[in-house]
């Protein structure tokens, strides 16, 4: 056979069974939209580079498998490094494709030159400069493999315009590998954990983003259930058991329940299942769990003994290490041990709200509307702020892969488009983006590719006029000098929205603003509905960065 | 000399330009200090070994780690013997008087 390296990259990407993909053609990537021309594989425009990575975020996220996104070299690469950056400390696969000037030109600070590779080294999993065409057809079913495997991550294919451009001859196509899974798991070792477990009087399981699946999450209640084990999770991991599971504490850390904050140091054996003990949820990380032992079970070996030294651990895939382990596991009713969690409980209720009939405008309230009125199966994307924490607080996610929010790198921008991706991927599903005032700005461009593509998304734009959560450590722990925090200009984003070709609504004029925002929800295209929020409204409770987590604000 | 508690992590690596800026930016993005480094291809030259002289701390578990999660690299080993007059006496490998 003999194909241009843009044509190897189209069939390779078909092959691997792309069907969409996000990007913005520049000068050192025409080649490769060239060859996309004859390609089935839908083309999304994005209106800015970031957008395009979190579009593909969103489907890579709702679906486990890589999303791909393009981008043209210099500034269309530095505007891709924030959602690659984002996707590395969340652990998501994506397979970026950026162009670069012709090789001959690299080192010259040629047009639109920059060094994406070395940019890239710290925000990715791997990443790949092309030197020849005939090497795409090993580096691309090698860069899926990556992104796809073990610990999931972001991968950066650099290829200069000439490599897209030139031809080569090969006798087969590659054949694209199975995602590795980890080492398989001996009876001894899980024989090991299981009597660990068997033995405590009071676990624990704290459940990251690495059982954020389908099957753990199953495997994780079944665990539970036999045991009688409370479980809390970290905001990756918002989707593995339902919120009102007897045994769920709900979220852990920095705005986590009370209780869960407060049982876990109660804990005589903590079992950490795909979480790496990020500062957001364990606060000062010394201070966390210090009286318990502590099982380690991470797919990736360097997150073992990295923030918490483990007495017990095991460097595989939690999934395999949780369906080997059941089996060992005894049942127990743990009566004390599930006495006091509820005795805790009802000592520290859950975030309130006042009924729903006071202040139908209450954050809280808006976010337990909206999830009674939506389909269970649903895929709720946020933005970045005070929004984002009272959605992970209080919407019912019953499911793994419908919460997708921006945990590690916390980037504002990121609701928009990556709600983009999970319509784009989950054509049938309801989709609904939490954002704020805030963070919407950020990437509201994007609204113009909801329109184009009419995706079946409902913006809910929470507007309190200000940074909301900046402002809130500012009265909270600067003195209430509320600077840079409060907006003086107040955009009107339902005309905005119009503008962009989507319908807007405001709930501030509105004369039900209840019915009108279930109007809103059920609106088959794309919506965008301003929801006023007062300024004063806190996410409560809170852990006063520094201080250890069970001393919450409240 | 004193070796002042100090190993060798010895690495193969895959030979292409993009390797030693990995290793080196692992070392700077978390904070891990590198005392030396020698390097050099082997056998047809796909392949190199480098020889990085770090301190032996708490850190080291990490480091090597971290390390063998890098794409390109094929194999870690940490070496407490070492001749360490290398390290010690680099501007000796220049000779006196040269340009």
């Amino acid at each position: 056979m003999k194909m241009t390296g843009a044509e190897i990259i189209v069939r390779l990407l078909e092959q691997k069974g792309i069907e969409k993909v996000a990007g913005i053609p520049g000068a050192a990537n025409l080649h490769l939209y060239h060859a996309l021309k004859e390609s089935k594989i839908k083309h999304v425009l994005a209106r800015h580079e970031q957008g395009a990575g979190f579009m593909a975020q969103g489907m890579a996220r709702t679906t486990g498998r890589a999303g791909v996104c393009f981008t043209t070299s210099g500034p269309g690469a530095t505007n891709l490094l924030t959602a690659i950056a984002d996707a590395k400390l969340d652990s998501v696969p994506i397979v970026a494709i950026t162009g670069q000037v012709a090789s001959a030109a690299i080192g010259t600070d040629a047009f639109q030159e920059i060094d994406t590779y070395g940019l890239t080294v710290p925000i990715t999993k791997h990443n790949f400069l092309v030197r020849k065409p005939e090497e795409l057809l090993t580096i691309i079913p090698e860069a899926f493999h990556i992104a796809e495997s073990g610990r999931p991550g972001p991968v950066v294919i650099d290829i200069p315009k000439d490599v897209q451009q030139q031809s080569c001859t090969f006798e087969a196509w590659p054949v694209f590998k199975e995602p590795g899974k980890g080492r398989p798991v001996t009876t001894n070792e899980v024989r090991e954990i299981a009597l660990r477990i068997n033995e405590a009087d009071r676990p624990v399981i704290l459940a990251g983003g690495g059982v954020n699946t389908e099957e753990s999450a199953a495997l994780i209640i079944k665990l539970a259930e036999t045991n009688n084990i409370p479980v809390t999770y970290t905001m990756r991991g918002i989707g593995c058991i339902s919120p009102n599971h007897r045994l769920s504490l709900g979220m852990i850390g920095m705005h986590g329940t009370r209780y869960a904050n407060a049982l876990i140091e109660e804990a005589d054996l903590l079992i950490a299942l795909g979480a790496r003990f990020d500062d957001r949820a364990t606060g000062v990380s010394s201070n966390f769990c210090q009286n318990s032992e502590i099982i380690h079970i991470d797919i990736d070996a360097s997150e073992i003994n990295k923030i918490k030294k483990a007495d017990y651990s095991l460097n595989a895939s939690a999934e395999d290490v949780l369906r080997e382990i059941i089996p060992f596991i005894q049942v127990n009713k743990r009566e004390q041990w599930i006495d006091r969690f509820s005795e805790l409980k009802s000592e520290m209720p859950y975030v309130s709200a006042p009924e729903e009939g006071e202040d139908i405008f209450h954050p809280l309230n808006i976010i337990k509307s909206v999830a009674h009125h939506v389909p269970e199966d649903s895929i709720i994307s946020t933005d970045v702020g005070q929004h984002q924490m009272w959605v992970a607080q209080v919407w019912p996610f019953k499911n793994p892969r419908t919460f997708i929010s921006s945990s590690g790198l916390g980037t504002m921008g990121f609701g928009v488009p990556a709600a983009i991706g999970a319509a784009l991927a989950n054509p049938r599903k309801k989709v609904v983006c939490f954002s704020g005032d805030g963070s919407i700005l950020m990437n509201i461009q994007e609204l113009v590719t909801m329109s184009e593509n009419n995706l079946n998304i409902t913006v809910l734009v929470f507007n309190n006029q200000s940074l909301g959560l900046v402002r809130q450590h500012q009265e909270l722990f600067f003195s209430k000098n509320y600077m840079a925090t409060q907006f003086e200009a107040k955009p009107d984003f339902p005309a905005i929205a119009r503008a962009f070709g989507i319908s807007g609504m405001d709930l501030t004029t509105s004369a039900n603003p209840l019915d009108d925002l279930m109007n809103a929800l059920e609106h088959p295209g794309p919506v965008l509905v301003n929801v006023p929020i007062n300024t004063s409204e806190k996410v409560l409770p809170m852990v006063r960065p520094g201080a250890p987590n069970k001393d919450m604000i409240y | 000399m004193e070796t002042k508690n100090q190993l060798i992590i010895e690495l193969h690596v895959n030979n292409h330009p993009g390797v030693m800026s990995h290793i080196t930016g692992l070392f700077s993005r978390r904070g891990y200090n590198m005392e030396g480094i020698l390097c050099g291809t082997i056998g047809e030259g796909e392949t190199s070994i480098i020889y990085l002289l770090v301190a032996e701390d708490e850190k080291l578990e990490q480091i090597v780690l971290q390390l063998k999660k890098l794409y390109d690299v094929l194999d870690v080993k940490v070496r407490k013997n070492y001749d360490h007059a290398v390290f010690y006496n680099i501007e000796k490998l220049l000779a006196k008087g040269g340009v």
